[in-house]
This record gives structure tokens, sequence and C-alpha cells, in this order.
């Protein structure tokens, strides 16, 4: 199967659901990769913002709104905070205050997750705050043949998805299969990325390759490490997660963002309040997470804060027991 | 534009219904019949009908906080609005908006806001929209003299004007952000001088005087149907209640003569002398307006209380469309 990164399994998404529908249209506060899509569709339909993002997100509301399917494209997350009020006020109620009138599709694009020295500002996963607003889909993929998948799924969505790509993921350049034949990922279904009966290691984007490669280092003890990504985590796809834990009895959850109401807070929240998955477990639920701290810049102390295969390992060991 | 004897009077009766609708809210609020808050619209009715009128029903506006008058004057259900602000399931939003979110796609009102100046982005991507679809339809924001101090609107104006949109923003200056002066709040005597940071016209219009305000919104209207751009139309006008009804009455911070001074300038009187002196309505025709209209807004209150309440369990639904 052809390999592509995972910006060009992006473009590729766009570039099919924009031959596919007309009113898919970009906004974005820089062009980047976007621009290989002008010469196809024109610069009415990949349009470029001056740096307002309050301005551009909410426009993108409007336009949704008009009968449109904006994606959003702010780059950094930490940038379009500047727009949380039309994020957070606008975006996630709007369907919902105004009873259900109108459909609001959009994909709100941003990237997040630390790993490249960029201090406290850049390296922000903030996936957690959105996750506790109600009204917006969330969607954090990892490998480029997800990200495409659930593009096209998101770009369909009668609702603001928020597409979080990790920087490091979309910067790296590596590739991966992705058919050629058209497909879509359902949002709100996770995979089993590897399976094991020993312990489940639940990972949220790039935490899914350092759990595949915690998983490998194991695999040398004996230990069948079973590693799930749940790819969206709105809505949640709780049945995966409690099927594996219920069939490993031990879960340990990754998440780059703070520990303190994590995604994987939640998710702990979810397996232990089932009765069934209650009742499976061998071992307290683990989260590796980053501690509750800014992210800080120089590389030594960033890597004491962000989760990798050595903290996975560790936390895998604990719930062993 | 010349408008038509019976066009005016329909402007009239509008006035006149945004006035009684909202005076039946505030007394419905009192009573403790609506939940919440009521901004009341009373006092600028001329912005929202004189603005509308120079609309399509296929044209989109955006409100704000006070907003059943843009409600009412772009075509919106006079009962279907009472219920919301009763709560009720058969309310524009099924009792989950109330008065600050009161919306109707199908007539082009794309919602009210409560967010200062919030709206005015949302308005600039429905102007968007028009342009991408090639249609000829325009998008007006409302929003406050206070709302003019938000970074919203100095992006919205920026980006309407970079890309020419058929947008237009029109400030209800009602000289007052809840308790703080514009005299005080603002950098430049009218908020339309900051049009010129746009490179757009800036108008400022009394708006006691809808036929004034109509005129200004008729250019800005032909501009932006044009592909011309948009326009900063302002409109002095004033409020005649406290910034909210709130329970227990408290005092507005106002200074009481110059509401009570305001009041003096009735746009709905106003108008209605104008009508009586051109000879389009005696003083009999108007009352009888005012008498369907009580009867109207009369109406609309009985099917609200006639309404039913939402299931509690209704509060899940519609957190997502299909």
């Amino acid at each position: 199967m052809r390999e592509l990164t995972y910006t060009e399994a992006l473009l590729e998404a766009f570039r099919e659901e924009m031959r596919r529908d007309p009113t898919v249209f970009h906004l974005c506060g820089g062009l980047g990769p976007l621009a290989s899509l002008i010469p196809e569709f024109g610069e009415e339909r990949v349009r470029v913002c001056p740096i307002s993002e309050e301005a551009y997100v909410g426009a993108s509301i409007g336009a949704a709104g008009s009968g449109f399917r904006p994606i959003v494209s702010p780059g950094m997350m930490t940038f379009a905070f500047t727009a949380m009020d039309q994020i957070v006020n606008q975006m996630a109620k709007i369907h919902y205050m105004f009873g259900g009138q109108a459909p609001f599709p959009i994909v709100f694009r941003a990237s997040t997750g630390g790993g490249r020295s960029a201090a406290a500002q850049h390296s922000q996963s903030p996936h957690p705050m959105f996750m506790n607003l109600a009204g917006l889909k969330i969607v954090m993929p990892t490998t480029p043949y997800d990200a495409k998948g659930l593009m096209k799924s998101a770009i369909r969505d009668n609702n603001p998805v928020v597409f979080f790509e990790d920087q490091i993921l979309a910067a790296q350049g590596v590739k991966s299969p992705v058919p050629e034949e058209d497909y879509t990922i359902p949002i709100g279904v996770a995979e089993v990325k590897r399976q094991g009966r020993d312990v489940t290691v639940i990972a949220i984007a790039k935490m899914v390759p350092e759990a595949l490669a915690a998983a490998a280092e194991l695999a040398s003890e004996g230990i069948a490490v079973e590693v799930v990504d749940p790819r969206t985590l709105v809505p949640m796809d709780k049945g995966t997660l409690r099927t594996s834990v219920q069939k490993t009895g031990r879960v340990v959850i990754v998440d780059e963002a703070c520990m303190t109401c994590s995604a994987a807070a939640e998710i702990a929240a979810l397996l232990s309040e089932d009765a069934a998955t209650f009742r499976a477990l061998k071992a307290p639920p683990k989260r590796v997470c980053a501690p509750d701290v800014p992210i800080p810049y120089s590389p030594i102390m960033e890597r004491f804060c962000l989760p990798d295969k050595t903290r996975i390992v560790a936390g895998i060991r604990e719930v062993l027991g | 534009m010349t408008l038509e004897p019976q066009q005016l009077l329909t402007m009239y009766r509008q006035m006149a219904t945004i006035r009684a609708f909202d005076q039946r809210a505030v007394e419905e609020f009192h009573a403790g019949n609506i939940p919440g808050v009521v901004h009341a619209y009373i006092g600028q009715e001329a912005v929202a009908v004189g603005v509308c009128t120079a609309l399509r029903r296929d044209d989109k506006i955006v409100s704000t906080h006070r907003g059943h008058g843009h409600t009412i004057a772009k075509g919106a259900d006079l009962s279907l609005m009472m219920a919301e602000l009763f709560g009720r399931s058969n309310g524009y939003c099924h009792g989950k908006g109330g008065s600050m979110h009161i919306a109707d796609f199908r007539v082009g009102m794309l919602g009210a806001n409560g967010i200062v100046g919030a709206g005015m982005p949302i308005a600039t991507g429905a102007a968007l929209a028009a342009r991408l679809a090639k249609s000829d339809g325009v998008a007006v924001a409302f929003f406050g003299d206070g709302a003019s101090n938000e970074g919203a609107f100095h992006g919205s104006l920026n980006l309407a004007s970079i890309w020419k949109l058929p947008a237009i923003f029109v400030c209800e200056n009602n000289q007052w952000a809840v308790s703080v002066p514009a005299s005080y709040a603002l950098s430049v005597p009218e908020v339309s001088a900051r049009a010129a940071a746009y490179n757009m016209p800036g108008v400022t219009v009394d708006g006691i005087d809808v036929l004034a305000v109509y005129e200004a919104a008729v250019q800005a209207v032909r501009r932006a149907r044009a592909g011309e751009g948009p326009t900063l139309l302002e409109c002095m006008t004033h409020r005649w209640r406290i910034h909210s009804e709130q329970r227990g009455n408290p005092t507005d911070p106002r200074p009481r003569d110059a509401v009570e001074a305001a009041q003096q300038h009735d746009p709905i009187t106003v108008f209605g002398t104008r009508l009586q002196e051109q000879g389009v309505a005696t003083a009999a025709a108007l009352a009888q307006i005012d008498r369907e209209v009580r009867e109207a807004i009369e109406a609309a209150v009985a099917f609200a209380k006639a309404s039913p309440v939402p299931k509690p369990e209704d509060a899940l639904l519609d957190v997502f469309a299909p």
C-alpha cells in the first residue's frame, strides 16, 4: 500500500471533500501546506485570514449557519485562545441554545502538544478543557490513516468538530500506509492498535507510538500489552475501552495533558464507575500524564514533564504489581 | 428610496409592536412569569425597524442581548417569541434560549447573543457566505456603543473591509454600556469615526427618526449588494429602561433627568406625528393600529401561558445535530 505523512493524508481528505461538496472551504491563519489546494480550488475557498482569530473563527460560525461547511485552521491552539469566546460561548452552544434550529457544520483544526522546547504557551495539551464544554465533538487522531478518515467524517458531520493535530505527529513526516480507495472512519470509535492479554494501555495522540514502543519492549519479557487509541474524545467509545479492560483486568491511561481533569481522568472514571469493568480490575487504574505544571522550555525539564515510553513501562510494571 | 403609504404604516405597526411586546415582557417578568433576564428594547424601536425595512427576507441579521426589536422587525412570530420568554417547549428554542437567545433561521434572524460584541464575527461570516454563494444577500450585525470597544468589533470590521464583504455594522449608540457612559468609555466622540480605521464609510444618524435610519440603511445595503463593501452605521438612540429587568427593581444607575429627557423624544410618537402631518394616516387610524398591536401581543401572551412546559429530560436533546 502507498504511504503518506500525517499532513499529506489530511490534504488528501481536504481535496476529496472539497471536490465532493462545493460548500466546503477553508479559513486559515496561515496557508502552510494548504497552499497546495489553491491551484485546484482558488483563493475564495482557501482563504487566508488576518491574525484576528476571534473574527475569523466567529466568521466560520456565521458561514456554517448560512449553509457552508467551513474548515477553520488558526494553527496552534494556543494562538486561538484569543478566539475562546467564539469557541466556548458560540460554537459549542449555538445549536443547542437555539433549540436545534440549524446545523453548524464546522471543522476547527488546531495543533497541540509539547516536545519541541516551545515553552509553556506553545506546548499545551488543552483537549480536556474542550471535553468539558458540551457541544463540541473532539477528534485527536494518531496515524495518517486515522487522520484522513476522521477528517472526512468531521467535514461531513453536521456539528462543530474540534480536530486536534499533535504538532510532533504532524511535523515529523513519518509515512505510513493509507489506501488509495475512498474511506471514512466514524467519529466516536476507538481502535485496538495492538492486542494483548495482560494489561491495557489507553493512549492519546502521540502517546500511542510511545505506548506501542513500550508494548514492544515488554513483549520480550513475555508481557502482552494491549494498546487502545480512543481516536475520538467526544463522544468517547466507552464500550471498546471497557471491553479491553475487562479482558486484561489492568489499565494504564496515557495522556500528555496535565493530570488534573485530564482526558485520562475522565477515562479512569468511565472505567471504574462501570460495575462490570470495576469488578474485572485486578489493580487500581494508573494515569501517566504531565504533572500539573506549565510545560517548561529547557529540554531536560520538558522531557521530565512529558509522558514517554519509559514512564509508560514504569506505569505498566506498577499495575502488574 | 421613497416608501409607499402602506410601507410607512407597516413600519409604524412594527415599532408599536416592538414597544408593546417589550412592555408586556417587562410586566410578565415582574409578575414572575418570565424567568432569567429581560433586556427591554423600549426607546430604540426606530433602529430595528429602520434597518430591517431596508432588508429582504433572505438577508441575515445577528442581534444582541437586547434583541426582541430586531427579531420582530425581521419578521419573527410573536407567539413563538413570547413562548420562548416563558421557557415553554413550543417557543423558538424549545425553552433552551430565553430572551437573550432567540433565533429564527427561516426569516434570516441568526440569533441574539448574550456576549457583548460576539455577534459581529458571526454576521461577518454570514456576509462571507453570501459572497461564496454568489448571491447579492447582505448581513447586518447589530451591536451597542459598549461593543465597539471589544476586539470582536475591530477584528470584524477589518475582516469585512479587506474582503469587501456585504456586511452592515449597525451600532445602536444608546450612550450607556450598562452603567458606563459612552462619553467616558469611547476614545472618539462618535463610534462612526472608527470606520476610518477600517477604510469604510462611517455614518451617524438620529436613531429616533426611523426614516433617517431607513435612508442610511438603504445606502449601506445598496453599497453591500453592489460589492462595494461594508458600512458602519451608528444610530444615536436612548434606552428607556434599566440595562436589564431585575427582581426587586433596583435603581437605574444613570442620572434620572437624562433618562427622562430622552423619553420626551419618543420615536413612535415622532413618527406618528409625521405620518399625520403628511396625510398618510389619521390619529384614529394610528389608534386603530395601536389597538390591533395590543391584541396581537395579548394573543402572544395567551399563547405562551397556554403552552406546555418542557419535559425536564428534554434538556438532553439537541446537543448535537443529526
